[in-house]
């Protein structure tokens, strides 16, 4: 799976949790930039997206994420080791 | 990935098909309040996952204030130890999907003690009218050396249950609500393996004690156990909990598992409301037996011993049997003919359920709505209360487009994994079992016996004489709290105000010197139909005319059009007479369903109060000095007390 599929489907993860069909998952995008995404939906994103991609975070990992490139970056190193 | 009988997936529910496109379709509808219910509820009885459940609830959330006035709602407290506002879109979604109308409050994240204990929290601010309280092992487990004696962890155990028992009291007193303990299962890994149980102070044999406790302790207590340990052995824990969440955001249950969870707080919530199913409606070919028995004969069907499919068939036989015995009605609704239909059952050497197990039966070639309709009619029920089983994904679906309160379970291709999915989708959820429960498969045999007893009759009233019917009343008494309760919360079509009231309700109305109590029982040459009939009066003492207000008054469906209702009237007069009063105050609420008693006060002789209201609820008065009241000679009258 390459960068774009993995920001398109995370794209469809945000579109999703926050019901808004404009938003766009882009590396510089963090919580701060969505007003309804609390630690509540911090954690649906986390586990829709342990769903949608087949694996699986440790809570060291979701504790180091920054940003969404974070997680992007993340994700593609979980699934070359998967 | 979720395998497709795996319950974390609502497997039971159809596919949600195009759920987004569904989704912006209802946002651009312009239909009246009724139109959007029906297709929110349709949404809702989809198998969605957690994101789209989410979905749906924001769209929920949205609608509310254009939803109608009429649909049931509740308000629901969750209270616990654990982060709980993830499981709430869930609990919401679920009681849609049983057209239950949910506003929930999340008290604030570990602070039940508090929340329970002080009279101004926020929880009672809310004023719930149910308060789930769920309590893991994090928070109650003593912390006992694991060499601990025996006696000791019982006792440790002990002083728990107490503890959590008096939050149940101090909730019932603070509130008029409902009380649902929900006992999880234990997420903590063991220390000694397979034989954890038999040491007394382990954490695992301590949880199983404990469980044990509440659960006792709950049915003295008047509060509605939702015991997810038992649940959770159909999915695994390891799929409920995920330690990550735990450890991160105090989440006990994975957000994945919402849907599923919630659809199960919801069924005990409809249960409380009434709305759980009561019929079980049975296709026969390739349903109750293998094969089409039109064209194989009685004898080349497959049913029984022999072969796997003749045994999961019988088996599905089986579970539907308990489930006739514990209460569930059966019927048949089925395309063949008659005659063979009832030579099958009569005598095919293998068939677990006979003619008598079955409370109606519709075998013939018209379409298989027409004939739920018919058996609905039959029972006395609406089509809501109905489960339509049927093998054939063509029947289901136009019975899903044609009757949508039915519902229509997605049956896995496999008859021995249709008793499974019946019990995995919670359709007959109930908070109480009573003796009524366990005569009702018989009682209804009778009532078709009765039914051919009036064909017969020329006239209604010589067809009353003959079922010689006797009532039996009296003010309500302890043994019947739980079958009153019961009544009083799924009676939905005789039932003049539609309030409902818990069991400690009851109980404090018997206490009330102030409430006038009655329960009825009617007999008659067939049988005893059991307490069919409760009535709660208030005195009121405003006023120089002193008044007994008809505060509820419902009657099963089953002895509807016996003139009962006559009978109760002339009780009513003369207990409400003893008691000083010198009129009769009756209301009627007005609910999708009790429309058969929308005129029940004029036809007996009240008149009218006061004048429409928005709501549409009618007052009427009935003076006792003057009042002609009906005939009861088609009946005799035994006074309990």
């Amino acid at each position: 799976m390459v960068q774009s599929e993995i920001y398109d489907t995370l794209t469809e993860i945000l579109r999703e949790i926050f019901d808004d069909p404009t938003l766009r998952a882009v590396p510089e995008m963090s919580a701060k930039d969505v007003p309804e995404w609390d630690s509540f939906n911090h954690i649906n994103i986390i586990v829709a997206a342990e769903q949608r991609f087949g694996v699986k975070f440790r809570t060291a990992e979701i504790e180091g994420l920054r940003n969404v490139g974070d997680f992007a970056d993340l994700i593609a190193a979980k699934r070359q080791a998967a | 990935m979720i395998a497709s009988t795996a319950p974390l997936s609502l497997y039971w529910l159809p596919p949600a098909g195009d759920f987004a496109g569904n989704i912006a379709e209802a946002r651009q509808a312009a239909e009246d309040d009724e139109a959007l219910l029906r297709r929110l509820v349709d949404l809702a009885t989809r198998r969605l996952d957690f994101t789209q459940t989410l979905r749906l609830d924001r769209l929920l959330a949205a609608s509310r204030d254009r939803l109608p006035e009429r649909a049931p709602r509740l308000r629901l407290a969750l209270v616990g130890n654990a982060t709980l506002d993830h499981l709430a879109p869930g609990i919401r979604i679920g009681a849609l999907r049983r057209g239950l109308l949910v506003e929930t409050f999340v008290a604030p994240y570990g602070q039940w003690r508090q929340q329970i204990l002080d009279p101004a929290s926020a929880l009672y601010e809310f004023k719930p009218e149910a308060i789930a309280l769920l309590l893991d092992a994090h928070a109650l487990l003593p912390d006992l050396p694991l060499a601990a004696a025996a006696d000791e962890a019982a006792a440790a155990v002990e002083a728990v249950v107490n503890e959590v028992a008096q939050s149940w009291r101090a909730a019932q007193d603070r509130a008029q609500a409902a009380i649902i303990q929900l006992v999880p299962w234990l997420d903590e890994p063991p220390v000694l393996g397979h034989l954890e149980q038999k040491v007394p102070a382990s954490r695992g044999a301590l949880w199983t004690r404990l469980s044990a406790g509440l659960t006792e302790a709950a049915a003295g207590a008047g509060v509605t156990l939702l015991d997810l340990r038992a649940a959770s052995r159909a999915v695994g824990t390891h799929q409920l909990s995920d330690p990550a969440l735990w450890y991160h955001a105090k989440q006990s249950i994975t957000p994945v598992a919402a849907p599923w969870i919630g659809d199960h707080v919801a069924r005990v919530l409809g249960a409380l409301r009434g709305l759980s199913k009561k019929v079980l409606v049975l296709d026969l070919d390739n349903t109750l037996w293998g094969g089409t028995i039109g064209d194989d004969g009685i004898d080349g069907i497959v049913l029984g011993q022999g072969s796997g499919p003749g045994e999961a068939y019988a088996g599905f036989q089986r579970y539907a049997k308990r489930l006739a015995e514990r209460g569930i009605l059966l019927a048949v609704s089925s395309k063949n003919e008659p005659a063979i239909v009832d030579a099958a059952f009569e005598r095919h050497p293998e068939m677990v359920l006979r003619r008598g197990d079955f409370a109606a039966i519709e075998v013939g070639w018209g379409d298989k709505p027409q004939a739920l309709q018919r058996i609905a009619r039959d029972l006395e029920l609406g089509l809501d209360s109905l489960v339509f089983v049927d093998d054939n994904p063509a029947e289901r679906d136009l019975v899903r487009r044609t009757l949508p309160a039915v519902a229509v379970p997605e049956l896995p291709d496999a008859p021995e994994l249709y008793a499974r999915c019946l019990a995995d989708a919670g359709y007959y959820e109930t908070v109480a079992f009573t003796g009524d429960d366990a005569k009702r498969a018989a009682q209804y045999a009778a009532n078709r016996e009765r039914r051919q007893l009036q064909t017969a009759a020329t006239d209604i009233d010589s067809f009353l004489r003959d079922l010689r019917m006797t009532l039996a009343v009296g003010p309500f008494s302890p043994a019947d709290v739980p079958r009153i309760a019961q009544l009083i919360n799924k009676t939905n079509q005789f039932n003049l105000t539609t309030r409902r009231y818990t069991e400690a309700e009851v109980r404090a109305m018997m206490q009330d010197p102030t409430v006038l109590t009655l329960a009825a029982r009617l007999s008659d040459r067939f049988g005893d139909n059991g307490l069919t009939t409760v009535v709660v009066g208030r005195r009121l003492s405003e006023g120089d005319e002193p008044a007994v207000e008809i505060d509820s008054w419902l009657m099963s469906c089953r002895i509807l059009g016996r003139r009962v209702e006559h009978a109760m009237l002339t009780i009513i007069a003369e207990r409400a007479r003893a008691a000083g009063a010198s009129r009769l105050i009756g209301r009627y609420r007005p609910t999708p369903r009790n429309a058969i008693v929308r005129n029940l006060y004029p036809e007996l002789g009240f008149t009218r109060l006061d004048s429409d209201d928005d709501s549409g609820e009618t007052a009427w008065g009935l003076p006792l000095a003057a009042a002609h009241l009906p005939p009861t000679d088609h009946l005799s009258i035994v006074h309990n007390g």
